[in-house]
C-alpha cells in the first residue's frame, strides 16, 4: 500500500508544482491584453505564454492529476495494493520526459502554436515529440486501470466492483478513446512534417483529428470531480450516497456520449457539410444529462446528510450540511460553477447560436468557469482530502483551505463573467493585445479590466493552494483514518453485468465512432488534393526568444 | 494544529434510509423531466436552424492556396463586392498573414450579400461582431456565409483564429452602405473602400 501512495503522491507533486506558474502566465496574459500596462510587453511572448498555459493546464496538469487520482483511488477503494507498479514508474518517466521536452521548446519560443497545434503551422518537432510522450505515456496508466479492475473481478466473482473503481477504469477508457484523436494528429500528420518525412500537410484532416480529442479530453478532465461528487462528498457530507446505480450509469453516459460529439468544435468549419455537424450537434445534447442526474443524486445525498444532522422543512437541511468541510464547501461552490458555465456550454452545442459567440472570449470564459471553476476547485478539495491520508499529516489548516476554495470561486466569478459579455460584444480570444481607441474594443475596456483583478485573485488563491500543502507536508506526522468512500443507501448486492464492467459500451463506443466520424474523416481520402504547404512559426527576431 | 473533523464521530446510518423503491421512482422522474427538457431545447434548435436559415458555412469546396493569386475567383482583380445579376452581391476576400485583402469593404444595406472567402497560407477566423457572421478560414477550402445588413454603419472585422505571432494586427472593416453609394448595380468592377 505504501507503494501505491507514493505513486499517487509524486504525481500529485507535478500536478500541482505544473499548476502555480500556470496560473501566474495566465495572470499575465490578462494583463497584457488588458488597457493596463504589462510587464514584458512582448506579443511574441504572449503567444509563447498561450502555448504553455495551455500546455501546463490542458495536459499536464490534468493527465498527472487525474493519473495519480487514479492510483490511489484503486489502491484504496480495492483494498490491496496496486499490481503494476513497476509499468507505473516507467509510464510516469515517460510523461515527465515529454513534458521536459514541450516545455523546454516552449520556453525556446520554438513553439508557439497553442496546445490545439493548428496546422499548417509547424512548430519544432520536439514539442510535438514531447506532447506525444506526454499524452502515449499516460496510456500505460490506462492499461495498468483496466487490468486492476479486471484482476479484482476475477478474484471476487459477483461482487460488484466498488464505484470508485468503475468510474475510474470508465475515465481510463474514455482517455484511450479521446487520445487516440490527437496521437494520430501527432504520429500521421505533425510529426512526419515536422521531422521532414513529408511536404504538404492536410490540416483539415489534423484539424478532425484533433476534434476527436477537444471534446472527450474535458470529460477526462471532469470525471475525478464527479468521481468525488459520487464518492467522497456523500461521506465528508456525513450521509449516504443516494444511488450507487445512477453513479454507474453516469459515468457510462460520459464514456459513450462524450465521444462522438467533437465536430461541435468545427460547426464553423468549412471542410465539413452541415448534415454531420448536426448530427453531432444532436448527440451532444445527450451528454448533458448525465450532468443533469448527477446534480439530483449529489443533491439527494447532501440532503440525506443534512436531515440526518438535524436539518428540517423543505430547505432546512442545506444550512445543517458541514460547511466547514472543505470538500463540502467545494462541491457547493462547484455546482454553482457548473450551473453557470452549464448553461454557457448550452448556448456552445446550438448548431446556429454558436455563431454568435465562436472564437470569441465567451468561449474562453465559457471552458475556465467549467474546467478551471467547477473541476479544478474539486481537484483542490480532492488534495485536501487525500494528501493527510498519503503523507500522514494532518491538513494544516482548514480555515485556510476555506479561504482558497472561496478565492478560487470569487476569483473565477470575476475573471469569466466580463469575459462572457466582452465576447458577445465580439472581443475575439487567443489575441495578444488590442487598440483600445478602436470604437469596437474602447467599450471592452472596463470589463477586460475587472478580469484582470480577477485574475490576480486567482493568482492569489492558487500560492494559498501550495502553502496550504506545503505547511501539512512539513507538519507532525499522526495518526489520520485512512480513505473511506461513500456507502449507497442500499448498498448493491448484486448489480447487472452491464453496469459492471464496460465490454458492452466499448462496443457501442465503437459503432457510434464509425457512423459519426466514420465518413467526416474518410472523406480527406476522397477529396482531391486539399493538403497545404506548412508554415513555420519562427520568432520574430532570431534568437530574441522570451 | 488541524482541526478536529465536524463530521467524527461519524453517525452510523442504517441501510435502506430511504427505500429502494423511492430512489427509483424519485430517479426515474427527474429523469423524464430532464428528457423532456432537453427535447423541448433541442426542437427549439431544430426550428429555429430551419426558420432562420442559420447555416454555417459547411459547403466543403477545396481550392489550391498556392495559385489563388494566378487563377480561379480568387485572382487580386476579382476580390472585393461584385454585383450579381439577381441583385444580389457576391464578396470575395483572401485571409493571409497578417491581413485580409481587401483590407476594407463596403457592401450595401438591405441586400443578400454572400461571402467567399479563403486562405493563402495558415487557419484564420473571420468574424463581425454584433452579427451572424462568423466562420473559419481552413487553407485547402472555401468558407461561404450569407447574410444580409438591416443596418448601415461600420463593422471592425478581426481575424478570430490564432494564425502566428502577427496575429493580432489581423484586422480589417466592413462598411454597410446605401446601395445607391456603390454606383452602377451592372457594372463588373469590384468595389472596396479604396475605390470609393
Amino acid at each position: 500500500m505504501q507503494r501505491s501512495s507514493r505513486l499517487a503522491l509524486l504525481h500529485y507533486w507535478v500536478a500541482f508544482a505544473t499548476f502555480l506558474p500556470a496560473v501566474l502566465l495566465g495572470a499575465w496574459q490578462m494583463l497584457m491584453r488588458s488597457p493596463l500596462p504589462a510587464p514584458l510587453d512582448d506579443s511574441a511572448a504572449y503567444y509563447a505564454s498561450v502555448t504553455l498555459h495551455g500546455t501546463a493546464m490542458a495536459y499536464v496538469v490534468t493527465t498527472f492529476f487525474t493519473m495519480g487520482f487514479g492510483y490511489a483511488v484503486a489502491a484504496t477503494s480495492l483494498g490491496r495494493p496496486i499490481r503494476g507498479v513497476t509499468a507505473a514508474w516507467i509510464g510516469y518517466a515517460i510523461c515527465l520526459l515529454g513534458t521536459v521536452m514541450a516545455v523546454v521548446t516552449i520556453l525556446a519560443g520554438q513553439a508557439s502554436v497553442l496546445y490545439t497545434f493548428y496546422p499548417p503551422l509547424l512548430a519544432s518537432g520536439w514539442y510535438y515529440l514531447g506532447a506525444f510522450l506526454l499524452i502515449a505515456g499516460s496510456m500505460v496508466w490506462v492499461v495498468l486501470m483496466i487490468l486492476n479492475m479486471a484482476a479484482w473481478k476475477r478474484d471476487n466473482p459477483g461482487v460488484p466492483v466498488p464505484l470508485p473503481m468503475f468510474a475510474i477504469t470508465a475515465t481510463a477508457i474514455l482517455w484511450a478513446w479521446a487520445a487516440a484523436g490527437v496521437l494520430l494528429e501527432l504520429v500521421c500528420i505533425l510529426l512526419p512534417r515536422a521531422f521532414g518525412g513529408s511536404e504538404l500537410i492536410d490540416a483539415a484532416l489534423g484539424r478532425t483529428l484533433f476534434s476527436v480529442t477537444l471534446h472527450a479530453i474535458v470529460y477526462f478532465w471532469l470525471m475525478p470531480a464527479y468521481i468525488a461528487f459520487y464518492t467522497l462528498v456523500p461521506r465528508a457530507a456525513g450521509g449516504r450516497l443516494y444511488s450507487d446505480t445512477m453513479g454507474r450509469l453516469t459515468f457510462i453516459m460520459f464514456l459513450v456520449f462524450s465521444l462522438p460529439v467533437g465536430l461541435h468544435h468545427l460547426f464553423m468549419d468549412p471542410e465539413h457539410g452541415s448534415g454531420f455537424k448536426f448530427l453531432q450537434s444532436s448527440l451532444t445534447f445527450l451528454v448533458v444529462l448525465p450532468t443533469l442526474l448527477t446534480v439530483f443524486s449529489i443533491s439527494a445525498s447532501l440532503e440525506i446528510a443534512g436531515r440526518v444532522r438535524g436539518g428540517r422543512g423543505l430547505l432546512g437541511w442545506i444550512p445543517a450540511l458541514p460547511w466547514d468541510e472543505p470538500m463540502v464547501l467545494a462541491v457547493g461552490l462547484s455546482l454553482v460553477m457548473l450551473g453557470l458555465g452549464g448553461f454557457g456550454g448550452l448556448i456552445n452545442m446550438s448548431f446556429a447560436m454558436n455563431s454568435m459567440i465562436h472564437n470569441t472570449s465567451w468561449v474562453t470564459a465559457h471552458f475556465h468557469l467549467i474546467f478551471g471553476g467547477a473541476v479544478v476547485i474539486m481537484y483542490f478539495a480532492i488534495a485536501y482530502e487525500m494528501w493527510p491520508r498519503i503523507t500522514a499529516k494532518p491538513l494544516r489548516s482548514k480555515r485556510l483551505a476555506r479561504i482558497q476554495l472561496w478565492s478560487w470561486f470569487w476569483g473565477m466569478l470575476i475573471t469569466t463573467i466580463p469575459w462572457h459579455i466582452a465576447g458577445l460584444m465580439g472581443q475575439p480570444r487567443r489575441v495578444a493585445n488590442f487598440d483600445y481607441s478602436d470604437p469596437l474594443m474602447a467599450r471592452m475596456g472596463p470589463l477586460v479590466i475587472i478580469s484582470v483583478i480577477g485574475g490576480l485573485v486567482l493568482l492569489g488563491s492558487a500560492i494559498l493552494l501550495i502553502v496550504v500543502l506545503v505547511r501539512s507536508h512539513f507538519g507532525a506526522a499522526e495518526r489520520v483514518e485512512p480513505l473511506g468512500y461513500a456507502i449507497a443507501v442500499n448498498p448493491p448486492v448484486r448489480v447487472a453485468p452491464a453496469l459492471n464492467g464496460f465490454g458492452l459500451w466499448t462496443a457501442i463506443v465503437f459503432v457510434l465512432m464509425i457512423l459519426t466520424y466514420g465518413y467526416p474523416i474518410g472523406q480527406f481520402f476522397i477529396l482531391k488534393s486539399h493538403s497545404v504547404p506548412a508554415v513555420e512559426i519562427t520568432m520574430p527576431d532570431a534568437g530574441g526568444a522570451p | 494544529m488541524a482541526e478536529p473533523s465536524s463530521n467524527s464521530p461519524r453517525l452510523p446510518l442504517p441501510d435502506g434510509l430511504v427505500p429502494e423503491e423511492v430512489v427509483v421512482r424519485t430517479e426515474k422522474r427527474w429523469f423524464m423531466i430532464m428528457a423532456a427538457m432537453l427535447v423541448v431545447m433541442m426542437a427549439v434548435i431544430v426550428a429555429t436552424g430551419i426558420t432562420g436559415a442559420l447555416h454555417p458555412s459547411s459547403n466543403v469546396e477545396v481550392i489550391d492556396p498556392t495559385t489563388l493569386h494566378l487563377q480561379g475567383e480568387f485572382i487580386e482583380s476579382n476580390l472585393g463586392t461584385a454585383f450579381e445579376p439577381d441583385g444580389s452581391v457576391t464578396v470575395r476576400i483572401i485571409a493571409e498573414q497578417y491581413e485580409f485583402v481587401p483590407q476594407c469593404l463596403q457592401v450595401p444595406v438591405g441586400t443578400p450579400v454572400k461571402f467567399r472567402i479563403t486562405s493563402a497560407d495558415v487557419v484564420h477566423g473571420f468574424l463581425l461582431p454584433d452579427t451572424n457572421v462568423n466562420t473559419m478560414v481552413v487553407p485547402g477550402f472555401v468558407s461561404e456565409v450569407r447574410t444580409r445588413f438591416s443596418k448601415q454603419g461600420d463593422f471592425a472585422m478581426p481575424c478570430h483564429e490564432f494564425c502566428g505571432l502577427g496575429h493580432h494586427a489581423m484586422w480589417a472593416h466592413v462598411r454597410v452602405v446605401p446601395k445607391e453609394r456603390l454606383g452602377n448595380p451592372t457594372s463588373l468592377a469590384r468595389v472596396t473602400c479604396a475605390t470609393q
